[in-house]
């Protein structure tokens, strides 16, 4: 079972030292699913896309990513961060940016580094879908913060993944090109796996079929029986059951962090 | 500057024109390393290892001395302690990134403390500030070999792999992600510092050698959009601040080294008070 699912986490805690951030988390996401992640800041919602991504590892508990371990899975996983961590004044071009998606291929010039032409069409096709193409040779230092998310989503895009993971991909995305993202991301999900980070409910609902609702604990909600109108309420009665779990873990002697 | 042409004709200075081409030569390797070195953020480290190279220079000196040992060279014990410590560094950043900055600070001054003891404990004159601050008096046809090495061995690796360092220095997480070893190309790229910092320290000593790292990469950072174009452009500032630099001190009668130095924060000054108003 867990070899056909996209993502498998069975009874999975992660503790930053001795603060946990997530308990005993329980999920399946299918092959070919579009979910998306919701929860208050600090709850540890890229924590638990960092675990997908191996990037941190459990301290108890199982993760598999299409059958493998994370660290084994994560050439077939396309990653979009909220931010890149270093510098803004870097001097690197948008083409070379996206490029990095390439990167990690096999053979000589793979092991180098290098990319090919076949690599370089890729990334202009990335770009084209988040509708950049006309930047490739601008500096990332250039960009606003809306272009330089969407250029770090052709990068995730670049990668050709089975599963994209998106930190927030709405963040600071205009209304215009929120629509334009929704329809690139509803086109991806006929041929990939997507899990998004948003704080954007009522954007996703359309393509979404369920929420992870993330605050140290992790429960999911189908999204299917809901109609636009009920999806703001839905977002706070969500949040209220995710605080309610959270009491009963206090009560049952979880310690707080 | 009349002299300067003369006396690198001049047979009684073969110095000078040893002075010259190894200059020339590590102007390649500094554009290049320098510009990864501003880019990422990491002079601070670069100060650090060169630093601590005179460490590894008074033990060679010492050695040689005391233990009769005549093939430790210099540059042999400068070589072996600016890797020993770029690896330092660099372990201690992977393993435990909050305490950085103190064992950065601890490399930096622990190598100048074991350099200085030791060039005093050994007998004979043996001037410190020569290494300090440079001497191009002592330069020989050999070091201009060793400069010509380092300059292979880093252009070559920067080279072969200069999109796995791009993608490491922008973003080291995605780059893993991507399954490059990052943290082994971070302790590689740290390794090509060291030797680019032993290819000038005989011209303008270990102290000063991290401005003529730094300062022609930071001018052409602010002049250039990509990294390449930026090592470019370090590289040709960095040539013609030591060739002018020699020039003005043969000239002048004043130390090499610090004029070098000089120049080039008058250039950086120069262009940032330019940009600044543009």
């Amino acid at each position: 079972m867990s070899s056909q699912a996209a993502i498998y986490m069975s009874d999975v805690s992660f503790a930053y030292g001795a603060t946990p951030v997530l308990e005993e988390v329980n999920l399946t996401v299918s092959r070919g699913e579009a979910l998306c992640v919701v929860g208050p800041n600090g709850g540890g919602k890229t924590t638990l896309l960092k675990l997908i991504l191996g990037l941190l590892r459990p301290n108890k508990g199982l993760i598999r990513v299409f059958g493998l371990p994370p660290r084994q899975a994560r050439r077939k996983i396309g990653y979009m961060p909220q931010h890149v961590a270093h510098d803004p004044l870097f001097p690197i071009t948008v083409e070379e940016v996206v490029l990095m998606g390439r990167l990690g291929a096999g053979g000589l010039g793979g092991r180098l580094g290098w990319y090919t032409s076949e690599d370089r069409a890729a990334a202009i096709e990335a770009l084209r879908a988040v509708g950049m193409e006309g930047a490739l040779r601008w500096p990332m230092a250039s960009l606003s913060g809306g272009q330089r998310q969407r250029v770090l989503l052709a990068r995730a895009i670049c990668t050709q993944p089975e599963l994209l993971l998106l930190d927030e991909p709405t963040a600071n995305v205009d209304t215009l090109a929120e629509t334009q993202l929704f329809d690139l991301l509803a086109q991806l999900n006929r041929r990939m796996t997507i899990l998004m980070v948003t704080h954007d409910l009522g954007f996703v609902t359309h393509l979404v079929e369920k929420v992870i609702c993330v605050n140290r604990q992790v429960v999911v909600h189908p999204t299917s029986q809901l109609t636009g109108q009920t999806i703001r309420h839905l977002y706070g009665g969500e949040v209220r059951l995710v605080e309610h779990h959270h009491s009963l873990v206090e009560s049952a002697g979880g310690g707080d962090g | 500057m009349g002299e300067f042409w003369e006396a690198l004709r001049d047979p009684n200075y073969p110095f000078l024109r040893y002075a010259l081409i190894a200059g020339a030569l590590s102007s390649l390797c500094f554009g290049v390393i320098g510009s990864y070195v501003v880019a990422r953020r990491i002079t601070y480290i670069a100060a650090a290892i060169s630093h601590s190279v005179l460490g590894g220079i008074g033990t060679a000196v010492y050695l040689r001395h005391a233990a009769g040992w005549s093939w430790c060279h210099p540059m042999l014990g400068a070589l072996a302690a600016a890797l020993l410590s770029a690896l330092l560094i660099g372990v201690v950043s992977i393993a435990a990134r909050q305490r950085e900055d103190t064992v950065i600070s601890a490399v930096w001054a622990v190598g100048m403390a074991v350099g200085l003891l030791l060039l005093a404990k050994t007998p004979g004159n043996i001037d410190a500030m020569s290494y300090l601050i440079g001497d191009i008096h002592y330069i020989s046809r050999g070091d201009v070999v060793l400069v010509a090495v380092l300059d292979l061995l880093v252009l070559g690796t920067a080279w072969l792999f200069h999109n796995k360092f791009v993608a490491v220095c922008f973003d080291e997480e995605f780059a893993a992600l991507r399954g490059v070893q990052a943290k082994l190309y971070y302790l590689l790229l740290l390794c090509l510092v060291a030797l680019a910092v032993l290819s000038l320290v005989r011209i303008v000593g270990n102290v000063l050698v991290i401005a003529l790292l730094t300062l022609p990469a930071a001018v052409a950072g602010q002049l250039t959009k990509r990294l390449w174009q930026m090592m470019t452009l370090a590289s040709a500032i960095c040539l013609t601040l030591i060739v002018a630099g020699l020039a003005l001190s043969c000239a002048y009668d004043l130390l090499t080294g610090p004029t070098i130095i000089l120049l080039a924060a008058v250039v950086y000054l120069i262009v940032a008070a330019t940009r600044a108003r543009a």
